[in-house]
């Protein structure tokens, strides 16, 4: 019989960004453990923070730690469309794999359409979310093939614009999505499908505002995300995203990503994707390269 | 409540060891522990202590270059794994002839390249190594770079780790 002792292999303070030096132990009295998942299980960050695949939230938590740890990660994304730039940043708790917690700010830059829209030259859309998520039962990679991570969430979204979004038609300048999803990596194809449905009202994910003269009740949306891991660093794969259509100025269609992720080592993911956004603010096929960098501990 | 309902259903699958017989005279033909290795306690044998049903034909055994190959990942992921930093420790008591041996059956037999498995379930064998769920993923990594170092292709690999992926309700158990 192994005696339990303090499995501190991994010096914390190896970690700048380590969280589980504000806790060292967890509530069970057990020590915590550094670095444990499997690579690439905890996702690629989201446009909005949480950890998914990029558009969409996955039944992932993030970081890199099982449930004996706490782990955290940051993102930065950049989206260089054919119109407008978009860029997020962002960071994320992750609570002995069980709940996440996470902030990303998003900026969106009309460059020089803002101009044409009579905004001014670069005028910038920005939002705050403030997301959580909770894992309830299942587990990505293992236990039942049949059975997948299941996990809900809830993003509160503030837009910064609040005056121009209701010019634009929208009712609110913030709004609450609530969404579930399920995830499983299909060892046997590997294969990793993702399945989430939000209820929302938000205009292009919130930059444009919430509701609007078109409709202001909350919609089911649907969001996909298809996965072939080529590799234990190597990842291709696709998303989808449909979106409400609240504002008549300004129609707005599903969102598309082709991306290839990559795990450069444990802490860091590197992704490039091909974003297919539609028509944004009136301006249509918006589409471009977006490149993200999560660091994860 | 899946961990419960798998693992009752694989208890369910063992019938109770016997307390008949004495410990250190096993009934003929059962070896619970070959010439090398150190004496274990009684317990039935079963194909289904493997923790999965095979693959059916030859592609994965094939896949694995058949019972060398599963020879040659059995030795060095064992290899890796008592030597390694994070999981060694709960290895280097274990009598390391015998867990070559039943996990070669176990693999031999998983990926249907003619053995047959003649260890413990996996409930049984693990519940006393206190494995915590990063040093399941740590034994997952070193068993991807045994089959890397082997040439298994990757989807190969997952598939294998397909069989092996069920059984952790057994092998975490804290």
């Amino acid at each position: 019989m192994r005696k339990p002792f303090f499995r501190s292999v991994l010096s914390p303070a190896a970690f700048g960004l380590c969280a589980s030096c504000l806790l060292p132990v967890t509530a069970s009295g057990e020590p915590l453990r550094n670095e444990g998942k499997l690579l690439l299980t905890n996702g690629i960050s989201t446009v909005e923070g949480a950890s998914g695949g990029g558009l969409a939230p996955w039944a992932t938590i993030a970081g890199n730690e099982t449930k004996d740890g706490i782990g955290v990660s940051a993102h930065v994304t950049d989206d260089e469309l054919k119109d407008y730039e978009y860029r997020s940043a962002g960071a994320a708790l992750g609570l002995f794999n069980r709940l996440e917690l996470s902030y990303a700010r998003q900026n969106f830059n009309t460059q020089k359409i803002g101009a044409a829209l009579g905004l001014g030259r670069d005028y910038t859309f920005r939002q705050d979310v403030v997301g959580a998520k909770l894992r309830l039962l299942g587990d990505v990679v293992y236990d039942n093939p049949l059975v997948p991570a299941i996990a809900v969430g809830v993003q509160y979204k503030h837009n910064l614009n609040g005056s121009i979004v209701r010019a634009l038609g929208a009712k609110s300048a913030s709004g609450v999505d609530v969404y579930a999803s399920a995830t499983k990596l299909i060892l046997a194809d590997s294969l990793l499908v993702n399945t989430t449905l939000r209820m929302t009202k938000a205009n292009q994910i919130g930059l444009l505002g919430f509701g609007g003269d078109k409709s202001d009740a909350y919609h089911l949306e649907f969001e996909g995300s298809l996965a072939y891991q080529l590799s234990r660093r190597l990842v291709v794969g696709g998303e989808y995203r449909s979106k409400p259509d609240n504002l008549g100025v300004a129609h707005e269609n599903a969102w598309f990503d082709g991306f290839v992720a990559y795990a450069v080592n444990r802490n860091l993911t590197a992704t490039v994707a091909y974003t297919d956004l539609g028509s944004i603010a009136t301006i249509d096929r918006q589409r471009g390269a977006l490149f993200s960098l999560q660091a994860a501990f | 409540m899946f961990v419960l309902i798998a693992t009752s259903a694989l208890m369910m699958a063992q019938p109770p060891v016997s307390t008949d017989a004495a410990p250190d005279t096993p009934p003929p033909g059962a070896p619970y522990a070959v010439p090398g290795e150190e004496k274990v306690d009684p317990y039935t044998l079963s194909p289904q202590n493997a923790g999965a049903r095979p693959f059916a034909g030859t592609g994965m055994a094939h896949a694995f270059h058949g019972q060398e190959g599963i020879h040659r990942i059995v030795e060095r992921f064992t290899q890796l794994s008592y030597d390694d930093k994070v999981i060694g420790e709960i290895f280097f008591k274990h009598d390391k002839v015998r867990f070559k041996r039943t996990l070669f059956e176990q693999f031999c037999f998983l990926l249907n390249a003619g053995c047959s498995y003649s260890g413990r379930d996996m409930a049984s064998s693990h519940k006393d190594l206190g494995v915590q769920q990063a040093d399941m993923n740590r034994l997952v990594e070193l068993l991807q770079r045994a089959m890397s170092e082997e040439h298994v292709r990757f989807a190969a690999q997952n598939r294998f780790l397909s069989k092996l992926a069920p059984m952790r309700p057994d092998v975490v158990v804290r």
